[in-house]
C-alpha cells in the first residue's frame, strides 16, 4: 500500500528537532532509518501528519570510545555497527547479535538509535543495551538526561523518551576481563525476527560462573532478563545437571507470550535449549 | 507544511531534478517519474527485496527509503549497472544457471549479489544464503541463484569457455 500524504521537514540541527516536535506534537514522527516507521507508513498502521528527518544532523552517527563505555551514535547505521573493530573488541554481545538484524539492504539504513527507540520486543539490540547494562541518552528542549537500559524499556514499543525528546546516543560499557559474552537465537529464516532469542553476559573464569545477566528477546513486551535463573550460575560448572536447573528454573521464572510462531510453553522450552547452547561453549563446555 | 519537495540527485550517473511529494518512495519515484521499471515493486514493507536499489554505495529497500530522502544520493538502478557492464558475469551466470524464471525478483537479487561479492568475496554457500535472505524468489529456488554466484566468482562462465561445477 501507499503511505497517507504527510509532509517532510528535514532538520539541520537538534533545535530544529526540538522546534518541530513542539509545533506538532504527537502528529509528527522521527524520521531515522526509516525501516520500521516507513513499513508502518506503508501499512496505514500510522499516519502521521509530519516526519521529521533526523539523518543529516551533524554528529548524531558515529562510534566513538570514551574510556569505559563505547558511545554509539543514534544515527549510526547497523551496517557501521556490524563492521565496527571497536565494537567487536569491546562490546562483541552486539557484533554476534547485529547479522541477526533483518538483511544487509536493511542493515544498511536501519540505526542502532531506531531499533532503540522503536523497543521492538522481538528485536536484538533493546535486549543487548539491557544485557550489557547501557545507559541511554536523551535530549529534549530543557537539556539532556541519561537513563539505564533497564528504566528505559516501559512496554509494548514504550520507552522513557518522553514528548518533545530525542534518543542522541547509547553507551555501553566495555567488556571486562574475566567475562563472556554469547548470544543465540531462533528464527525460522535467517534475518526474521526472532521466535525467542538470548544474550547472555557472564563472568567466567576456569569454566565456572560468576556474576551475570540472561536476558530474553520476544519472551515478553520488552527485554526480560531473568535474575533469577542467572543467580544459580554462581559458582557452578556447566554440567547437564545444572542445564536441567536452569531450563526449570526459565519455566518458573519466564512468562512469553502465545502468538502465531509459538506458544508460551514452547518458548519456554526453546529458552532452556538457547541456554544450553549458548552457556555450555561460553564455559568451554 | 507543504507535502511536496524539490530534489536533485544523480540517477545512474546522470543528474536528475524533480518536485515528489513527500510521502512519494524512491523506487515509485524511479518507475513513475523518471520511467526506469527494472526495479520492482512487490511487499511496499521491506520484505521481499524487489525493490533493491543501489544508494551511496549500498543497497537498500526502494520501498523504504522516501524519495525526499534521496536528495543529493548517487543512485544505481539495474538498468545502469547494466549499461556499464559492471554485471556482466553475473547475468551470464544466471542466465546459463537458469537462475531466473519469471524474472521478478532478479533485479534486486543481482544488485545484492553484486553487494555481496564485493563485502564478503569468499562467502560459502551458506554465506551467500544468509545474504540474500532478505530477497524472495518465488519461482526458481535459490539453489540455481548460489550456484550462479559461485560460476561468476569463479569465472568459469561461458565467457571463459569453462564449465562450472555443481554442489
Ligand atoms: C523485513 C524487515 C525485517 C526486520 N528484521 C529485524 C530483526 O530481525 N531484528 C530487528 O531488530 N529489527 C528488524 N527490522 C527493523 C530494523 O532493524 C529497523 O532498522 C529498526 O527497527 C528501526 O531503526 P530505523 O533507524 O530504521 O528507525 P525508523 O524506522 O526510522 O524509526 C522507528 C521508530 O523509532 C523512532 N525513532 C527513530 N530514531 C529515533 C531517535 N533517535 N529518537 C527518538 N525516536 C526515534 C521513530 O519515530 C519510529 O517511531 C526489520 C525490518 C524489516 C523491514
Ligand atoms: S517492495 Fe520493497 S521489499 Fe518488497
Ligand atoms: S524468478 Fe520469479 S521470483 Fe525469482
Amino acid at each position: 500500500m501507499k503511505p497517507a500524504p504527510y509532509g517532510y521537514a528535514r532538520a539541520a540541527t537538534l533545535d530544529d528537532v526540538f522546534s518541530l516536535l513542539a509545533e506538532h506534537g504527537e502528529d509528527a514522527k522521527i524520521l531515522a532509518g526509516g525501516q520500521s516507521l516507513m513499513a508502518t507508513l506503508n501499512m496505514r498502521l500510522s499516519e502521521p501528519e509530519v516526519l521529521i528527518d533526523i539523518n543529516r544532523i551533524d554528529g548524531l552517527a558515529g562510534i566513538q570510545d570514551t574510556g569505559d563505555t563505547i558511545r554509539i551514535g543514534a544515527m549510526t547505521r547497523h551496517v557501521d555497527v556490524e563492521e565496527s573493530d571497536v565494537i567487536a573488541t569491546h562490546a562483541p554481545l552486539i557484533t554476534a547479535a547485529m547479522e541477526h538484524v533483518a538483511h544487509p539492504a536493511i542493515r544498511n539504513r536501519g540505526t542502532f538509535g531506531g531499533s532503540i527507540a522503536f523497543a521492538d520486543p522481538a528485536a536484538e539490540m533493546p535486549a543487548c543495551a539491557v544485557a550489557l547494562g547501557a545507559t541511554m541518552h536523551i535530549a529534549g528542549k530543557g537539556g539532556t538526561r541519561d537513563i539505564p537500559a533497564t528504566d528505559f524499556f516501559k512496554g509494548l514499543y514504550e520507552t522513557a523518551i518522553g514528548e518533545g525528546e530525542i534518543l542522541t546516543a547509547v553507551s555501553v560499557p566495555k567488556i571486562t576481563a574475566g567475562w563472556k559474552s554469547g548470544f543465540m537465537e531462533l528464527a525460522r529464516r535467517h534475518g526474521d525476527y526472532a521466535i525467542i532469542g538470548l544474550c547472555a553476559h557472564l563472568q567466567v573464569s576456569d569454566g565456572k560462573f560468576g556474576d551475570g545477566s540472561l536476558v530474553f528477546f520476544n519472551a515478553g513486551d520488552r527485554p526480560v532478563s531473568a535474575p533469577l535463573t542467572a543467580a544459580l550460575l554462581n559458582e557452578q560448572n556447566w554440567s547437564d545437571e545444572l542445564s536441567e536447573k536452569l531450563s526449570a528454573s526459565l519455566k518458573d521464572e519466564l512468562d512469553p507470550p502465545d502468538d502465531l510462531n509459538a506458544d508460551g510453553p514452547m518458548r519456554k522450552h526453546l529458552a532452556g535449549v538457547l541456554v544450553k547452547r549458548t552457556l555450555a561453549p561460553m564455559a568451554g563446555a | 507544511m507543504d507535502k511536496n519537495v524539490d530534489i536533485s540527485l544523480t540517477i545512474n550517473g546522470e543528474k536528475v531534478t524533480g518536485r515528489v511529494e513527500a510521502r512519494t518512495n524512491l523506487v515509485d519515484f524511479l518507475r513513475y517519474d523518471v520511467g526506469l521499471t527494472g526495479s520492482h515493486v512487490g511487499c511496499e514493507h521491506g520484505v521481499c527485496g524487489a525493490c533493491t536499489v543501489r544508494v551511496d554505495g549500498r543497497i537498500v529497500r526502494g520501498c523504504l527509503m522516501a524519495a525526499a530522502q534521496a536528495d543529493g544520493a548517487d543512485v544505481w538502478t539495474i538498468e545502469g549497472v547494466t549499461e556499464t557492464g559492471e554485471m556482466k558475469p553475473l547475468q551470464e551466470a544466471f542466465v546459463e544457471r537458469n537462475a531466473l524464471q519469471c524474472g521478478f525478483c532478479t533485479p534486486g537479487m543481482l544488485l545484492t549479489i553484486a553487494e555481496l561479492m564485493e563485502r564478503k568475496p569468499d562467502a560459502s554457500r551458506d554465506e551467500i544464503r544468509e545474504f540474500i535472505s532478505g530477497n524472495y524468489c518465488r519461482c526458481t529456488g535459490y539453489q540455481a541463484i548460489v550456484d550462479a554466484v559461485e560460476m561468476a566468482r569463479k569465472g568459469t562462465g561461458k565467457s571463459t569457455g569453462a564449465k562450472g561445477d555443481s554442489a
